[in-house]
């Protein structure tokens, strides 16, 4: 439905609505979006909170990057661990670290969890559920640390410990047998990276790597690959070919290579007269 | 697991639970097609039980599953057992409908009657049970008219242990650790990072240990589960049935928080 | 409604399906078959057992892999196998691989209206003594072939098959021709390489792989001496033998 018109509003172009729910009607499937099956966990320790994700994102029952990235980074002490539409948790998570940096600048301090758990959860409650990003939010500020969760519809929950995504039940299930208040650093590192691993060996959905995030009043410390279980192995055959192996029917060769003759001409002496 | 981000944290479906469902009653048409609804099939439980949870360990299986009898969202019964022995070396534990469940007691018992009246030397044991239930569970299947439940059977003979799986659809397998309903998304993580390494390393105090901890973690996060609940174990010396035991629970973390947002006081 | 009247109730019909995942896969060399599935059962999400076989031995010289419904899967190779032994009841041998290829057909075919979820792929030695691999779908269509693959990865591997067991898209160095028959090593390199590609690329596919490879009556078992995780399976030293290969997969 094109409106005449200049005119465009901010925001999500809806104009495509009408036509694809007809197409939808008629049998004509939307295309899929990529997805982070997903486990994501967070979890609150003695100094500070504790953020773990998993490495695989799927496209239905295909693994579409074994070792993609869900701790995105939000400020320097705050960071957001994405499940659900990739691309809604990527987008959503550089939107609010954008705002936030803005909004460190206008205020001239430095920017609390609960600021950026407030814009997310308005931006998700805006959309109706249809950005489909399921977060664990984590940080620490002024005021301490945090763990939020905040669900595809705009609802939040704050707790000491949290997981969100196809293999949170597995993650939570770790968490329930395992999280004392007031833990060491590497107690709470070692309870998320357990809490990941039962969702990657658990769930189908998450697989791949452990990652993990430790973030402290002083220092936030990202643990890329943190644990790597899940190494390829090696092919029992190498698969080269031979040159000449693709078949084709017609040959044509051309010089890409330009060549082109310079002459040097002395420089002439400058005009002095 | 339900998938999709925007069905989390809303009541369940029949989708990602199919066998602990509320009942969705129907409402009564106005008139009745004598042919057309000729024949009163299951089409959904009723009154259900949550998971079951079984391990293999040591010297033989333990089983344990709570007390509850739920009708929908509603705690119904809290005194059911869902653990059944069948004849001396077997128990199966019932989740699902728990009338099919009765039913399915009733047809059992009256087999290993039977058995016994034979007289020939021959006894039925935990195979021969699973076998016996899988072959009934998938004929219901294809007459559509299903047995609405998962089961876990367990057993110990002739040295050996057993313990293996089968629901409505006749779909069966075996594991070192199993679980039906929703423990099988919670409990069995826990279970099979304890047991399936190496189940001969488990000794009977471990093992009861291990579940009491997953019957705990499984009244912390299902919402259809009760904190009372029974241990069944089948090793060399025969069939036990403990009696209902109560779950120690701690909630004392509710006390530092304050909302669910932006609140701090 | 408009007049007052309930609504039909909402009938909402039990599923007699589910699908359980896996993939398997058999490739026919010229005096031997190999026949291998992956062992992992899972429903949606969930990971059911880390080991459930797929493949299973139904004679001497034939072995069947099923693949689906994993309900329907073991109650098909359970009739398989009760008619192969009513048939060593009447004739006193075995079947031979075409005719339980035939059989397989007419017992799909028989359910055509409330079909056995299943894919089948029968592999073995022929009574000739060359390697078969015969490929089915649920209600009964089949085909002899040198390799198939089915399941939830079948669209990762049957194009790998195709390129390197009937050279697709490979044009052979010039004065030679490609081979009909690859030799078993080769095979079973390729046949490994299949499954562990697809457990980096599909959810459903890993935990476990078993490969069985049956060998013609007296051919060398040379071949097979060098591999790791082999289990004899064939109760007699003379005519057909029969082997399983066990190997892990990725558990993620």
């Amino acid at each position: 439905m094109a409106t005449a018109s200049a005119y465009r509003s901010p925001g999500f172009d809806f104009s495509n609505e009408i036509r694809n729910n007809f197409l939808s009607e008629r049998g004509v499937p939307l295309p899929k979006a990529t997805s982070t099956g997903t486990t994501i966990v967070g979890c609150l320790f003695k100094d500070g909170i504790v953020l773990g994700a998993d490495t695989r994102a799927t496209e239905g029952p295909i693994v579409a990057d074994k070792n993609c990235e869900k701790i995105h980074f939000i400020t320097d002490s705050i960071r957001c661990c994405g499940a659900g539409t990739a691309a809604d948790t990527e987008f959503t998570t550089a939107m609010i670290s954008s705002n936030m940096e803005l909004h460190a600048l206008s205020t001239g301090r430095k920017p609390r969890v609960v600021t950026a758990m407030t814009m997310l959860k308005q931006y998700l409650f805006r959309h109706q559920g249809q950005v489909g990003a399921a977060l664990v939010l984590g940080g620490v500020d002024a005021t301490g640390p945090h763990l939020f969760t905040i669900h595809p519809h705009g609802s939040t929950d704050k707790l000491p410990y949290v997981t969100m995504g196809s293999g949170s039940l597995a993650a939570m299930a770790v968490f329930e047998a395992g999280w004392r208040p007031n833990m060491e650093r590497a107690e709470a590192l070692d309870l998320v990276t357990t809490a990941v691993s039962a969702g990657i060996f658990n769930d189908l959905g998450s697989g791949s790597n452990v990652d993990a995030c430790v973030i402290t009043a002083s220092h936030t410390e990202m643990l890329r690959n943190y644990v790597k279980p899940n190494e390829r192995v090696q092919k029992e055959r190498s698969y080269g070919f031979r040159r000449g192996t693709t078949a084709w029917k017609s040959e044509s060769i051309r010089q890409m290579v330009v060549e082109e003759d310079i002459t040097f001409i002395a420089p002439e002496a400058m005009d002095t007269s | 697991m339900d998938h999709f981000p925007t069905h989390w944290g809303r009541p369940r479906n029949e989708l990602d639970d199919q066998y602990n469902t509320f009942p969705l009653h129907q409402r009564p048409a106005n008139h009745t097609d004598t042919f057309a609804n000729g024949v009163q099939r299951t089409q959904q439980p009723i009154v259900t039980g949550t998971s079951v949870l079984a391990i293999q360990y040591k010297d033989g299986i333990m089983m344990a599953a709570d007390n509850l009898a739920s009708y929908g969202s509603l705690a119904r019964f809290k005194d059911i057992t869902r653990l059944h022995a069948v004849g001396t070396s077997t128990v199966i534990g019932a989740s699902g409908d728990m009338s099919d469940f009765q039913h399915i007691q009733r047809v059992l018992d009256d087999i290993v009657t039977d058995e016994f009246t034979a007289g020939d030397g021959n006894s039925l044991g935990p195979a021969e049970i699973h076998e016996f239930l899988a072959r009934r569970m998938y004929a219901r299947r294809s007459k559509m008219n299903p047995l609405w439940n998962s089961l876990l059977v367990g057993g110990f003979q002739n040295g050996k242990r057993f313990l293996a799986f089968v629901d409505l659809l006749g779909t069966t397998y075996s594991a070192p650790s199993l679980a039906t309903g929703y423990g099988a998304h919670i409990a069995l993580p826990l279970l099979r990072q304890s047991i399936d390494p190496n189940p001969d390393a488990v000794t009977e105090e471990a093992a009861r240990e291990i579940l009491r901890n997953c019957m705990r973690v499984l009244y912390y996060r299902d919402a259809r589960s009760l904190d009372k609940y029974q241990i069944a174990t089948v090793t060399e010396a025969g069939v036990t049935i403990s009696d209902t035991q109560k779950l120690d629970t701690t909630w004392d973390f509710a006390e530092n928080i304050r909302g669910y947002g932006a609140q701090t006081q | 409604m408009p007049d007052g009247s309930y609504e039909r109730p909402q009938q909402r019909q039990f599923n007699p399906y589910s699908e359980n995942g896996g993939t398997i896969l058999a490739i026919a060399g010229a005096d031997f078959s190999v026949i291998a599935g992956d062992t992992r059962q899972s429903e949606g999400y969930s990971i059911q057992t880390r080991y459930a076989p797929k493949v299973f031995r139904l004679t001497e010289r034939a072995v069947l892999a099923v693949n689906g419904f994993a309900a329907d899967g073991n109650m098909f190779v359970k009739k398989v196998k009760q008619r192969l032994e009513w048939y060593r009841h009447a004739h006193a041998k075995d079947m031979p691989l075409r005719a339980i290829a035939r059989l397989i057909q007419t017992m799909l075919y028989a359910q055509r209206f409330f079909p056995y979820y299943v894919y089948n792929i029968l592999g073995g030695i022929e009574e000739d003594g060359t390697g078969a691999v015969y490929s089915f779908d649920p209600v009964g269509s089949y085909e002899r072939e040198a390799c198939r693959a089915a399941g939830a990865a079948q669209s990762l591997v049957q194009p790998f098959l195709d390129n390197q067991i009937y050279f697709k898209n490979q044009t052979p160095a010039p004065g030679t021709n490609h081979p009909t028959h690859l030799p078993l090593p080769d095979v079973l390199s390729i046949v490994i390489d299949s499954f562990t590609s697809a457990t980096e690329r599909h959810i459903e596919v890993g935990d476990g792989l078993e490969i069985y490879v049956v060998l013609a009556k007296g051919r060398s078992t040379q071949e097979l001496a060098s591999i790791g995780g082999l289990q004899e399976l064939s109760t007699r030293a003379e005519g057909d033998r029969m082997f399983v290969i066990r190997r892990d997969l990725k558990k993620d």
